[in-house]
């Protein structure tokens, strides 16, 4: 029942997002039930455009996980952007450079470079905010843009396909392309497997408990011995590497390459998607799906009721804005559960 | 501290004397393009230290820009006229603040996370708006200070720009002479530090709060305007390209203090303007990547040299409850 009432909020805000949105429609002249009908009937009334929208779903479910450990130990990781897109590269190269490799090595090897590659993007943060005192806000935001500027020079120099104009890597072999199962993608359902065992971790184990009370209460954490510089890496770490997973399957199973402008946004829908799953990562599935139902139909809502896809985009920014700020709870008179709260300060 | 300062002072102008006895032309330009890309982000620092002086930590500075930045474009494209180009940018950077300040101050959100909705709230509403085909009828003059502009070196590079650039430099002096030698500036830094005692004092806090916030958010106006309006001219989705973010980064690595974030600004524009005569001149072909890469990259190593050697104001990052009220 918990569980139910704590979805209260983020439908309410969902709704409001959605009636303002369709304000802003009928203010530009578009009729907003046909862009609303156009939108969920693409991207959850026919089998296609479930299929459609669960492929775009599951990057969306690795980086909002991504946030969500993250949030969890009491950082905020804004740089699922930027691993994801590290481990998207990575991937794409791995993918493309072994060959005579049989699927069952060099698909989870190419899956493995994108962890990794994530992984260490997201540890570059946790350990200057463990050892440094930097705060990770910053630093995260910092190597996004880092991340992809070298994604530009390397897709477009070291890495480019050979006799290419645009900027974008060879093709990945067969053997590491992630397969589709009756249209459904297979990554949809590894990230369904791997959000159910993040979930189990944050449940049952010593290692959740330890994230979590660090999460809430860094000097009780500190108190109880439990090492705060060792979560916090650990945190970015697993947040980076879930990250970079999602732009390895989104490379494996969607682009079949690394094109820079093919993963964009993929990590900031994440920020959103994690809040509005309040840092539960069961709750980071029904809003990867919506997510990615909402960016998969965008097109189709643009042709039917000329409405700009850009609309997507502030909806979710407003969804954001009613699900953290506390003005649903006191419209409704809800009881207020625990403000969500990542705020620790510039210092430790 | 004083020493130190006149000694690094003493450095930089033994250092600028030699490449311009060099080469003057170069010298020159490059200390001038170092002033045109320290300068958005040296006003830009302003809003976080008048933030979080009194505070409130603000993330949400990269959204400012770029929301006061749309205003001030599109509104002085219609319009027609600059002046109210400028005047709508200190209005959008005002909206934002304000926004930060119901949100922090009267329902007690966690700030990140505030600022975090300021950005994401700023990236939508720009990019839904935004309409191709607009332009500027021109950009902001130049203004050539008489004699002043006629010095040597330091005329061009101090004395041969728009009003919104001496308008940032004075204030950014402004601030710092009211933050350290002036009432405001005591009780502001007092409800930073200690907002209890600040209220046991008579201050009244929140209300200070909503001030400041509102002078932060024309700072964050002031620096859309200047890059939309006379530094750039046009307006782009993401125009503000992490110069929000890099100005916190500065912010800290000049202690919260004005001129330190001015100093720091400087240091960042100067590596970029040398790195960008580098490129012209072709001594080194560094890719354009690379180049763009070198404030990030700069701003991750300031802070890992800087941030675990200074000490934010202490009340930063939290709201203020009144006890017994």
């Amino acid at each position: 029942m918990s569980h139910l009432k704590s979805a209260i909020t983020p439908i309410i805000a969902l709704v409001i997002a959605f009636l303002l949105g369709a304000v802003l429609m009928y203010l530009q002249g578009a009729d907003p039930l046909l862009a609303y009908q156009s939108l969920f009937y693409n991207a959850f009334g026919t089998s296609a455009g479930i299929a459609e929208s669960f492929g775009k779903a599951t990057p969306l479910i690795f980086s909002g996980l991504a946030v969500t450990v993250g949030i969890r130990a009491g950082l905020f990781n804004i740089g699922a952007q930027g691993q994801l897109i590290s481990g998207a590269l990575a991937a794409a190269w791995a993918g493309h450079r072994f060959t005579e490799l049989p699927t069952a090595i060099h698909l989870p090897l190419s899956l493995l470079f994108g962890i990794t590659f994530g992984a260490l993007v997201g540890t570059i943060s946790g350990v200057l905010k463990a050892f440094r005192g930097v705060h990770e806000v910053i630093t995260t935001i910092m190597l996004n843009s880092i991340v992809l500027q070298l994604a530009e020079y390397l897709s477009n120099g070291p890495l480019k396909e050979e006799g290419q104009i645009i900027a974008r890597t060879a093709p990945i072999q067969e053997s590491a392309v992630i397969p589709t199962v009756f249209n459904l993608p297979l990554g949809f359902f590894l990230g369904l497997g791997v959000t159910l065992i993040v979930w189990w971790i944050a449940k049952n184990t010593t290692m959740g408990f330890s994230y979590e009370t660090v999460g809430r209460n860094k000097n009780a954490a500190w108190y109880a011995g439990i090492s705060v510089k060792r979560v916090t890496i650990g945190a970015m770490l697993i947040s980076g590497g879930l990250a970079g997973l999602g732009g390895a399957i989104e490379t494996q199973g969607v682009i079949g390459r690394f094109e820079p402008a093919f993963n964009a946004g993929l990590g900031f829908d994440g920020i959103t998607i994690a809040l509005l799953g309040r840092a539960n990562p069961l709750g980071v599935i029904p809003g990867a799906i919506l997510f990615g139902g909402l960016r998969g139909a965008g097109p189709n809502m643009q042709f039917d009721a000329g409405v700009s896809p850009d609309i997507i985009d502030l909806i979710l920014a407003m969804v954001l804005f009613f699900v953290t700020a506390p003005l649903i709870t006191r419209w409704f008179r809800l009881k207020q559960g625990n403000q969500l709260s990542v705020t620790s300060g510039w210092g430790n | 501290m004083f020493s130190k300062s006149l000694l690094s002072t003493y450095a930089v102008i033994l250092v600028i004397s030699y490449f311009y006895f060099r080469d003057s032309l170069v010298t020159t330009s490059v200390a001038g393009s170092a002033l045109l890309f320290g300068l958005p982000l040296a006003m830009a620092a302003m809003v976080g230290i008048l933030c979080e002086r009194t505070g409130v930590v603000n993330i949400g500075i990269e959204g400012t820009l770029l929301f006061s930045a749309f205003l001030g474009f599109f509104i002085g494209a219609i319009s027609k006229n600059l002046l109210v180009g400028v005047a709508s940018a200190l209005v959008g950077g005002i909206i934002m603040s304000l926004l930060l300040a119901v949100l922090t101050v009267n329902w007690k959100m966690d700030q990140i996370i505030a600022g975090t909705i300021i950005n994401i709230l700023a990236a939508g509403l720009t990019s839904f708006f935004y309409k191709q085909g607009y332009a500027l009828p021109a950009i902001l003059p130049r203004w050539n200070i008489p004699l002043l502009s006629d010095l040597p070196f330091i005329g061009p590079v101090l004395f041969t720009h728009g009003p919104l650039t001496y308008a940032g430099l004075i204030l950014i002096i402004t601030l710092w002479v009211g933050l350290f030698h002036m009432r405001w500036g005591l009780r502001s830094r007092s409800i930073g530090e200690y907002p209890s005692s600040a209220d046991a004092a008579g201050i009244r806090v929140n209300r200070l709060k909503y001030l400041n916030l509102i002078l932060a958010g024309g700072f964050g106006g002031l620096t859309g305007a200047y890059l939309a309006l006379e530094l750039v001219g046009s307006f782009d989705r993401g125009f503000s390209a992490g110069k929000g973010f890099t100005a916190l980064a500065l912010m800290i690595f000049g202690r919260w203090n004005p001129l330190g974030a001015l100093g720091a600004a400087i240091f960042f524009g100067t590596a970029q303007a040398i790195a960008n005569q580098l490129m012209i001149t072709g001594v080194v072909n560094i890719p354009q990547p690379f180049i763009n890469m070198l404030p990030y990259i700069l701003t991750i190593a300031v802070l890992a040299i800087s941030a675990g050697k200074v000490r934010p104001p202490a009340a930063a990052g939290r709201p203020y409850e009144k006890e017994n009220s």
